[in-house]
């Protein structure tokens, strides 16, 4: 990952629940600042003296208390404690509830060099999201070449060589109503742990290249219901050109799962050939991959039928034997 | 595998017709190729990959190949490279 500094948190297009609210009010020569770590702390140990551990790398945010403190350091003239705090190199400093910092703080920030922002979210709201999008951007991340498809609910990944029809699939898919994530370049997140979530480049986002048409944009054409911005990945689609030298899977009672940035995500091999529906395939594979998420497993349900079945049988068979 | 590392000699950088040149050119060969901007690693064969690199002037690329003509593959790819795509 490039670095990741103070203006670019700045220039973040977060909406809504994500929206950070935040503008630069002082030390704007450290907006190059970089953020190291995705981690907050709150600094009132470290401005009423105390600096042992002062984890100084960290995004310091400021509330209502440091706030009040600063207050009374101002009215005593005191600036020594300050002196000392902007000593160490911060990432930046964040008042929220839109307080305004003191002369003297604000001075000596300019002097350090060291951003101010300023928030009009709470603290507790604030430290949340931020970390929210920290988590994001700090998430391990990979490229990969594929579609990405919201299908009935369903986060589908469909991958496989250049020219197999992905797009085409895709393109199929979205004409039956379902929802296009990114097209060529799929960018996973690994967050929370084990969530993937994928999302398209900025620039790309929501255009298609479909041989023969060249680039087309979904929005225009199909409308904001045809997409979506981000979508977890939950089940993996590789398509490949039939080989009559290979097995495929005829059961599908054991799951096959695809390792990506660590988390096993669901993984299905279909094999492609002229007069076999892939869009309709698909579809049927979220709605199975739904089923499955109910705890209906469809192939082991049946295979447990034919079980019951057969024991029944047999039991009958060993019945009329004996009379 | 084979690779070169190579710097974007035309000013307007690669947008769609270069892009569309380039997809061509790789998909003449059967190898994997696979181009690389600051740790970002995309399908050499995708006209949307080689866009959302953002490969302006000056930016230095790394092509690599996989398969039986790799040698070929990054060769003709770098050849695009330096004679700017055939513009300016």
């Amino acid at each position: 990952m490039d670095k990741f500094r103070i203006l670019d948190l700045l220039q973040l297009d977060l909406k809504e629940n994500d929206a950070l609210d935040l503008s630069c009010i002082g030390g704007r020569p450290g907006l190059i600042r970089e953020i190291t770590v995705p981690a907050i702390n709150r600094p009132g140990l470290a401005l009423s003296g105390f600096y042992d551990n002062f984890a100084h790398q960290r995004i310091q945010i400021l509330g209502r208390g440091e706030n009040a403190y600063l207050k009374k350091l101002a009215d005593e003239g005191k600036t020594d404690t300050l002196e000392k705090f902007f000593s160490y190199e911060m990432p930046c400093c964040v008042f929220t509830n839109k307080y305004q910092p003191t002369d003297d703080f604000l001075k000596l920030s300019e002097k350090a060099e060291c951003p101010i922002l300023q928030t009009g979210l709470s603290s507790s709201d604030f430290a949340m999201r931020i970390m929210r999008v920290l988590g994001n951007i700090f998430a391990p991340k990979k490229v990969e070449h594929g579609v990405l498809v919201e299908v009935f609910g369903i986060g589908i990944l469909i991958i496989g060589k250049s020219g197999v029809g992905k797009s085409e699939t895709a393109l199929a898919l979205i004409e039956r109503g379902h929802r296009l994530v990114a097209d060529d370049v799929v960018e996973i997140r690994r967050v929370s742990g084990n969530i993937l979530i994928g999302s398209g480049a900025k620039i790309v986002s929501h255009h298609m290249e479909i041989r023969g048409l060249g680039i087309i944009n979904i929005t225009h054409l199909f409308g904001v219901g045809a997409i979506r911005d981000r979508k977890q990945v939950q089940l993996i689609v590789k398509l490949e050109e039939w080989d009559s030298s290979k097995t495929y899977d005829r059961i599908g009672a054991t799951e096959k799962t695809m390792d990506i940035l660590g988390v096993k995500t669901p993984y299905l091999l279909i094999p492609v050939r002229p007069g076999r529906n892939i869009p309709v395939i698909i579809e049927t594979a979220a709605m199975n991959e739904r089923l499955k998420k109910m705890g209906y497993y469809s192939a082991k349900e049946f295979n447990k039928n034919v079980m019951k079945w057969l024991e029944s049988e047999s039991a009958r068979a060993a019945f009329l034997n004996e009379q | 595998m084979t690779e070169k590392e190579i710097v974007i000699k035309n000013r307007a950088g690669i947008h769609a017709r270069p892009a569309a040149l380039l997809v061509k050119t790789a998909n003449e060969f059967s190898s994997e190729l696979f181009i690389e901007k600051d740790g970002e690693k995309i399908n050499a064969k995708s006209i949307m990959g080689i866009l959302t690199l953002g490969a302006t002037y000056n930016s230095v690329l790394k092509i690599s190949a996989e398969g039986s003509d790799e040698k070929k593959a990054v060769e003709a790819i770098a050849a695009l490279f330096e004679n700017k795509f055939e513009e300016e």
